[in-house]
Formats: structure tokens, C-alpha cells, sequence
């Protein structure tokens, strides 16, 4: 069980999650007061990897909601497997006793168990992470079913009853912001926002992440990203895409960038066509200013 | 620092929690619980361990961030050694208060001078850094004619105010359409497994969220305050997101939430401060794509821009933000409240420029024209328009 701050800061290193201070106080709070956490941020600053990160650490099982507009308990939560049970009421005959038979072929062995069930209900010998991503692509409705499942941890199921964790799982809510989720839903987490990582930090994450890139090239990489975050673009890119960037350059054998190598991989960072067209007329001074960084 | 010890930190944090509540804050007991317990797990001595335990409990949005950073730094802060009796310990961070509570709050942090600006004490132009020509004038709403707003006010009661609707991908039950069977199981329990009836259900349909930018400056002037009457009336239905402009963008969603129409054209006008200043369209789209589209265009929604197309700014902008602005709205719909009158002709540098990239042109001079809009939303189809 972890019992510092620091340790959680630690064993995130050691699963090369390179976070600060902050987060890990507000993961290790979420831990040891039972609250699902709420993280926040611009696309590809690391939210997701923060969960699937913490489950190596703590040696659980990772189960992951992809949210999506449209998304409802049959594929969230649980659906009743509709074939077996019409199947099963034919074998039973038009003879028995039609309470008996419903109450058989709506218990649990009918059930088909999606991920919120599959967290809530578990047997795992260490409670599971389970990752509600990108809440906010999901539609209010989903949101005012989660309300029940976050505070106290429960499910119900008219046909059979509430279930409820034994072992509560610990819950990484992330979103993008595309739309303000509902407060009701934010007062039953802690919150957390990730905001890009400075430039020392974001090297050090790219030299943890991806190690062929030589020290030199880890640190230009990681001042090209800062200079185009200091341009006015629609999308910035994020840690996600100096990562991408790192990776194509070094795949290239680049040991440090000039403006042929930035003009021809600049995909990799920006995607939309007005940012490339208004990052392509920077790109002598971005390649001297990473050159310093 | 005074010392944060267990049996004095209590209400110490009681106090805190209010100051957030009254910074504007959800900070009820809930929350306060979830502190108390949360501190029960690290060392408070740590000042930035204790910073970022009440942050995650009290903070529920970015935009809380700075709030609560200033409300911590002036509850929190060190007593400065230099400071000898008598005088004033100097707290640095302001924070938005009523002016009454800022008062209250004076007495019980004991700092005579004001470290806590009010809302009413507007900061002068030179130290924002906008436009010298803008003019920063408040708008009085005080000669609001009361027909005015009861004009607009039945007019939404009465026209097909439906918004363009959108099929969502959430079902319901139906008399056709795909086949439900959860229902359909259900049912054959009761008939022995025999499917005597197939049971369906379809998508549903939902009304498209609005977005309304509104043109407040000068040459606008005779129209703003109908408008922001209209943008109060269609406010009160949900998914209605409301900007002013004239050289920046201003969001007003929230202070038009307040159900009494003075009461929410007050706010309005305490916040903008620039009404009646010049025209920068383009600038002001740009901030919406940049901060706001993806925030407040989900689920496809509708925007309508409403502005004479009076533009002191640059054109290409103007024309690059609004094609942007087009391919990521539903619909991009313009009204002007020229079109009305006798004789215009869509002329002006900033209209012309705009006019190929909108789906819609059309007036709002008047309460007629305002009712053909509400025709025209609900008539709207609800797949995308062919471009």
C-alpha cells in the first residue's frame, strides 16, 4: 500500500510517468480518501497515460470506458443476453410457472457484464483502475448514471437488485473539456488539472519515453514543441505529439534537428492545415530556438 | 504562519471554505468534509502538499484555478515579519467579491486598506492593454421600455421557436424502427418464449445547442439593447450560449441566466466593457474558434452571428475565421439588422467579404424579422446544409 506522497511520485517515475508534485498528491488522495479523480487538460498532456500508469503501480487490473456520444448502460454497464434467455424460456416449456421463470432467466448467469459492472462487481485480489475516458463526449444522461455509481460505488439493476463494490475501484475520470461536465458529477471527485509541462520536464519526459532519441535531439525536440506552443495556433501540440516527434526524427537517425528535417516532419506535431501553413513560415527561427533551448 | 495544529485547523478551514463560497466557489459541507479527511493524510506542514489537498477538493473547473490560488494566498498567508504593529500586512492577490462580503471579509483577515477589489470598482483601460480608441463606456439599461421586452417575450412564447432538431445515436421506444429487444424479451417471458410481438425503438431527437455572438459596438448601438432582450429571452431555454463583442469577445451565458431581465442586462453591462467601442469581427472570431469553439460547438450546433458587418479590422481575417467557424458549426447563420431597412445593399467591406461564407443572411430589425428567424430554425433541415 502506498503511504507517501513522494512514494507516489517515486514508483510514477519508475513506471516512467515523469508527473509533478501536484498530481501525485491529488492521485494519492484519491487512493486513501476513496474519491474518484477528475482529470482535465488540453488533448495529449497525459491524462490517460496517468491511469494506465497507476494501474501498473499498483498491480491492478486496468479497465478502461471509452466514452462516446450515444453511450448508454447496455454498453456501459451491463445488457441482459437476450437470445439465451428466450432460448432458456423455450427449454422450460409452456408448462412452468411463468414467476419462477422470470426470476430464473433474469439472474446474474443471463447478465452479460460490461466494464462499470466488471469494476464494481470484481474479485480481483487488488481493486482494479477504472478509466472513464474522455467524459466528455458522453451525453448528460450517462453523466446522471455515473452519479450513482461514483458516490457510493453501486449498481442497481431492477431485475435483481443493487451490487455494490466490496472492493472499490479506483476511478480516473478524464476529459478535454469539448463541454463543461455537470457539477454534481465534478462534487463527487477530486479535480485535477494538467497543464503542459515546462520545458525541463518535458524533455525529461521525452528522454524517459523514448530512449533513442540522443540527450541532444530529446532537448531540441522538446524546444521546437515549446516554441510552437508560444505561436497562435488552433490546436497546440501536446505531450503526445513531441513524443511522435521525438520518435520520427530519431527513426530518420537524426541526432539534432535543421529546418529540412523540422520542414519534413512537421506533421507530427501540428494537424491542421492552417497551422502547418502559418508554423512553415517560422521555421528557421523555431529550429534556432530549439537549437538554444 | 500560524500553526495549523488539529483542533484549531477546523474552523480555520470553515472560514477558508466560505471565503471560497463568497469568491464564487462550490465549496459546501460536502467539500469541507472531503478537506478535513483529505489532510488527515499529509503533512500540512508542507505548504504546497496543503495547497494542492484543498485545491483538488475545492477546484472543480480551470477557470476556479486562479480564484482559488488568490482566496488561499489571502486566507493563508503569512503574517510578514517586517510588518510592525498597527501596520498593514501586504496581501498581494485580489479576488472578486461582492462589495459587501469583500467589506466583511476586511474585518475578519484585519486588513483596514482594500487588498480585496470590488466587483463596481472597474480597472481603468491603460492597464488592460486593449485599444485606446475603444470606448469604455457602461450602457445604461435603466430606460428599458417595458413594451419592448413583453413584445419579444410573447413573440418566443408564441412562434415556432423549435430549434433545428438532430437525431442523437440514444434510442427510444417507438411503433417502428429498429427492433428493442430488451423489451421484446421481456414480453415473450410472458408468452412463453413465443415472440407474439416485436417491440421497436428509434433514435431520438434532440434540439441543436444555439451559439449567439452578438456585435455591441457603436454602430450597433440602436440595436444592442433588443438584442440582448432577444438573447435573454432564448437564454432561459438550455444549450443557449451567448458572446458580445466589438474589439474583444466577452462570454455572457451565465449573467443571462438571471430570470429578471434587469437584473441580467445589469450584469451584462457591469462586465462588457466595451459597448459601443469599434468593430475587429475578425479578432473577435478568432478568439471564439481558438478558446470557445470546441468547447461550446459539440453535438452540432448552430451559430448566429449578429452584426452589421461593420469591420475596422482586417478582412482576410475576418474571412478565414468565419470559414473556420463554418466548417466546425452546423450552420453559420448571419443576421443583420440593416437588411431591413429601404434600399441597403450588403456593401460595407466587411459584409461583402462575409457574405460567401455564412449558410444564411438574413435581417433582425425588428420583432417580425426575429419571428422569420424562429421559422427558419425550426424549418432547418436536420442534416448539414450542402455547401
Amino acid at each position: 500500500m502506498i503511504e507517501t506522497i513522494d512514494e507516489v511520485q517515486s514508483k510514477l517515475a519508475d513506471n516512467r510517468y515523469i508527473g509533478d508534485r501536484a498530481l501525485a498528491t491529488s492521485i494519492f488522495l484519491a487512493l486513501k480518501i476513496q474519491k474518484p479523480l477528475f482529470i482535465e487538460g488540453e488533448a495529449g498532456v497525459g491524462k490517460t497515460e496517468a491511469a494506465k500508469v497507476m494501474a501498473d503501480v499498483l498491480g491492478a487490473r486496468l479497465i478502461r470506458l471509452q466514452c462516446y456520444e450515444g453511450i448508454d448502460l447496455a454498453h456501459a454497464a451491463y445488457e441482459w443476453n437476450y437470445p439465451r434467455q428466450l432460448l432458456h424460456i423455450r427449454l422450460l416449456g409452456e408448462s412452468a410457472d411463468r414467476r419462477a421463470a422470470e426470476r430464473e432467466i433474469f439472474s446474474a448467469e443471463f447478465l452479460l457484464r460490461r466494464p462499470l459492472l466488471d469494476a464494481i462487481d470484481n474479485r480481483d485480489l487488488v481493486p482494479p483502475v477504472l478509466l472513464i475516458d474522455e467524459i466528455d463526449r458522453s451525453d448528460e444522461e450517462f453523466e446522471a448514471f455515473l452519479l450513482e455509481l461514483l458516490s457510493d460505488f453501486q449498481i442497481s439493476i431492477p431485475e435483481l437488485g443493487t451490487i455494490r463494490a466490496e472492493r472499490p475501484p479506483f476511478v480516473v475520470i478524464t476529459s478535454n473539456r469539448t463541454r463543461e461536465v455537470h457539477d454534481a458529477l465534478k462534487r463527487r471527485c477530486l479535480y485535477h488539472w494538467i497543464d503542459y509541462p515546462d520545458l525541463e520536464k518535458e524533455i525529461a519526459i521525452v528522454e524517459a519515453r523514448v530512449p533513442e532519441a540522443t540527450d541532444g535531439l530529446a532537448r531540441q525536440v522538446a524546444g521546437l514543441v515549446h516554441g510552437l506552443r508560444d505561436m497562435d495556433l488552433y490546436k497546440l501540440p501536446g505531450v503526445a505529439e513531441t513524443l511522435d516527434w521525438a520518435r520520427s526524427l530519431a527513426a530518420l537517425g537524426a541526432k539534432g534537428v535543421d529546418e529540412a528535417l523540422v520542414e519534413a516532419t512537421l506533421g507530427a506535431a501540428l494537424k491542421y492545415q492552417e497551422d502547418l501553413e502559418r508554423a512553415r513560415t517560422q521555421i528557421p527561427e523555431l529550429v534556432v530556438r530549439a537549437r538554444g533551448a | 504562519m500560524e500553526p495549523r495544529t488539529a483542533p484549531t485547523l477546523l474552523p480555520r478551514l470553515a472560514g477558508f471554505a466560505r471565503l471560497l463560497h463568497d469568491a464564487g466557489l462550490d465549496a459546501g459541507p460536502g467539500r469541507l468534509k472531503d478537506a478535513t479527511q483529505a489532510l488527515n493524510h499529509v503533512d500540512i506542514a508542507l505548504e504546497d502538499d496543503f495547497r494542492e489537498t484543498l485545491r483538488c477538493v475545492f477546484v472543480s473547473r480551470r477557470e476556479e484555478l486562479p480564484l482559488f490560488d488568490a482566496a488561499f494566498d489571502i486566507y493563508w498567508a503569512p503574517p510578514d515579519p517586517r510588518v510592525m504593529a498597527g501596520q498593514v500586512p501586504m496581501r498581494g492577490r485580489s479576488l472578486p467579491l461582492d462589495p459587501e462580503r469583500a467589506k466583511a471579509w476586511l474585518k475578519v483577515l484585519g486588513s483596514p486598506q482594500s487588498p480585496l477589489p470590488r466587483e463596481n470598482e472597474e480597472t481603468p483601460a491603460s492597464s488592460s492593454g486593449y485599444s485606446a480608441q475603444e470606448l469604455l463606456r457602461v450602457k445604461n439599461f435603466d430606460q428599458m421600455s417595458w413594451e419592448e421586452s413583453e413584445q419579444v417575450r410573447r413573440l418566443l412564447a408564441q412562434s415556432p421557436w423549435r430549434l433545428a432538431e438532430r437525431r442523437t445515436r440514444r434510442l427510444a421506444a417507438a411503433r417502428s424502427g429498429r427492433v428493442d429487444l430488451r423489451r421484446t424479451a421481456r414480453q415473450a417471458v410472458r408468452s412463453s418464449g413465443e415472440l407474439v410481438w416485436l417491440l421497436h425503438r428509434q433514435p431520438r431527437v434532440r434540439r441543436r445547442p444555439l451559439v449567439l455572438l452578438c456585435d455591441v459596438s457603436g454602430s450597433m448601438e440602436r440595436y444592442s439593447r433588443q438584442l440582448l432582450i432577444f438573447a435573454h429571452a432564448v437564454a432561459r431555454r438550455e444549450d443557449v450560449e451567448t458572446f458580445v463583442f466589438s474589439t474583444r469577445l466577452t462570454r455572457i451565458t451565465r449573467l443571462l441566466r438571471r430570470r429578471e431581465l434587469d437584473r441580467a442586462l445589469d450584469a451584462v453591462s457591469k462586465q462588457v466593457h466595451d459597448f459601443s467601442g469599434g468593430t475587429r469581427i475578425g479578432e473577435a472570431l478568432h478568439e471564439f474558434n481558438r478558446k470557445w469553439a470546441r468547447r461550446v460547438l459539440g453535438h452540432g450546433a448552430v451559430v448566429i452571428v449578429v452584426s452589421d458587418g461593420w469591420d475596422r479590422g482586417d478582412v482576410g481575417l475576418l474571412e478565414s475565421e468565419l470559414e473556420r467557424l463554418r466548417r466546425s458549426a452546423h450552420r453559420l447563420i448571419w443576421l443583420n439588422p440593416l437588411l431591413g431597412s429601404e434600399g441597403y445593399e450588403p456593401v460595407t467591406r466587411g459584409m461583402s467579404a462575409a457574405l460567401p461564407h455564412v449558410d444564411d443572411f438574413l435581417a433582425a430589425h425588428n420583432v417580425v424579422a426575429l419571428d422569420e428567424l424562429g421559422r427558419h430554425l425550426a424549418a432547418l433541415d436536420s442534416r448539414r446544409s450542402r455547401r
